[in-house]
């Protein structure tokens, strides 16, 4: 469908965090914008914007990906988790309270998608080496802590499970 | 890149170095299209000048975001599932174009018989952009380091191309023409690969990158060798981000063959791939430091696959 202004807007279904919404975008929505912008979802971050950062990993159908590189149109139909569908009923994720105990957060700017990344691994691979936790954690980008609690937070997580 | 040539507003958010505008990362808009066939693309391409085909987009939206390309249209391939195909087929194996780079890791016929494409794969970007980033994205960009070239065409890898005149296969090293550029006609997209049933029996991709993540190669050597015995019967040696397209190493190819296998044939081999290669210089390495690379690289690639088969 067309606007006055002659601009195209698609219809797109996503589920987000177990909801789903049927949102009118325009064809260079991306997926970050789609999440903070007409979701609220502002626990998803914008980095770099070109797919090196991961501060805005979300799991798309389960596998992680950089929202900032997903067009809303290309989503369509698929199901996207965000950190904030990440705790359960007022419950953190084990991973979540692995990052807060081995003090994983400084300025908290590339948790979301650290998280993400996280879990993705841990569902596909419940006991992961510590190389397999760095390499899956690659394409999050933290420019604080220097990866060390982060990785053993990650692998804390791991041994509670 | 053909971006150059086409529209001004492209132009106008370029800022900085060699056009690469990081101020404004604002992707404009397009018309979308989403067809349900091939034909329908090739179709839709046809009628659609400048529109680009997109699969993954790690790298046209990227592209677009910089202000390099601004195509008018985008044509997606997501409804097309027979792309997405990993199938047998007599000869070989056809691997779909918009299969993903983590899809090839995990393939069970992939890690079986072709184990060095899917370790090449793993050597690229990080784990987001593996599972979004395709295969039909790694070879039509024709980006010179690209990693699934060389090893593609060490197995003797063909391309398959669909047109307006129906499909085509040629082997994959004529596909790329020049940085950026590729043999594909307007009109036509790359639908896939094959790579025969292998008499090789080795084979592997080494890359040199700045860091072990998200990192382009400084140098990529792919290296397949048909064995009998110690002596090396057959070789192809390929060679990523010291040309324009990825080049055979034929003069490496012919050091090799017939002869013997020790350190110091692979080491041979090296010299003879440096001086035939032909490297720039530009931030990731100069072009001395690259024809190095190339010589260390080849000689540890052919040892690598010599003594451990297709890894």
């Amino acid at each position: 469908m067309e606007d006055r202004q002659g601009r195209s807007r698609h219809l797109v279904t996503l589920v987000v965090n177990g909801d789903e919404y049927t949102l009118a975008v325009k064809a260079n929505t991306l997926l970050v914008n789609v999440l903070r912008d007409m979701l609220d979802l502002t626990g998803t971050k914008r980095g770099c914007e070109l797919g090196d950062c991961g501060s805005c990993t979300v799991l798309l159908d389960g596998r992680p990906v950089n929202s900032c590189l997903v067009l809303a149109v290309e989503a369509d139909g698929h199901e996207v988790t965000t950190i904030e569908g990440v705790a359960q009923n007022d419950r953190l994720d084990r991973i979540q309270e692995a990052f807060i105990e081995n003090a994983a957060i400084q300025c908290g700017y590339c948790t979301p998608g650290m998280i993400l990344s996280a879990k993705a691994l841990l569902t596909r691979n419940p006991h992961p080496t510590e190389a397999e936790v760095r390499q899956a954690i690659a394409g999050n980008l933290c420019r604080c802590t220097g990866y060390v609690n982060i990785v053993k937070a990650v692998l804390a997580a791991a041994e509670n499970s | 890149m053909a971006s150059g040539r086409r529209g001004s507003p492209a132009r106008r958010r370029r800022v900085g170095v060699k056009g690469r505008g990081f101020l404004f990362l604002y992707l404009p808009d397009f018309a979308y299209h989403v067809p349900g066939t091939p034909e329908e693309v090739v179709a839709l391409l046809a009628r659609s000048p400048g529109a680009r085909v997109i699969a993954g987009g790690t790298d046209l939206l990227v592209k677009m975001k910089q202000g390099l390309v601004a195509p008018p249209a985008l044509v997606s391939l997501k409804r097309l599932d027979g792309l997405k195909r990993i199938a047998p087929e007599p000869g070989g194996l056809f691997i779909g174009a918009r299969v993903t780079l983590n899809e090839l890791i995990n393939s069970d016929l992939i890690r079986g018989k072709y184990a060095s494409i899917a370790g090449a794969a793993a050597q690229m970007a990080n784990n987001q952009v593996r599972h979004t980033g395709t295969l039909g994205g790694n070879l039509a960009n024709a980006v010179p380091s690209a990693d699934l070239p060389p090893i593609l065409i060490a197995l003797g890898a063909r391309a398959v191309v669909l047109g307006p005149d129906g499909e085509r296969r040629f082997p994959l090293e004529e596909l790329f023409t020049g940085p950026g550029r590729t043999r594909l006609a307007e009109g036509e997209i790359l639908t896939g690969v094959t790579v025969p049933e292998q008499e090789t029996t080795g084979s592997t991709y080494l890359k040199f990158g700045l860091r072990r993540s998200g990192a382009l190669a400084v140098v990529g050597v792919a290296v397949a060798v048909t064995m009998e015995g110690p002596v090396v019967r057959q070789a192809r040696i390929v060679l990523g981000a010291v040309a324009p397209v990825p080049m055979r190493a034929r003069a490496a190819e012919e050091t090799v063959r017939g002869r013997e296998f020790d350190r110091s044939l692979a080491e041979e081999a090296g010299v003879a791939a440096a001086a035939e290669s032909r490297p720039i210089s530009d931030i990731r390495g100069s072009a001395e430091y690259r024809r190095d690379l190339v010589r260390v690289f080849t000689r540890r690639a052919l040892e690598r696959a010599v003594r451990d088969g297709h890894v």
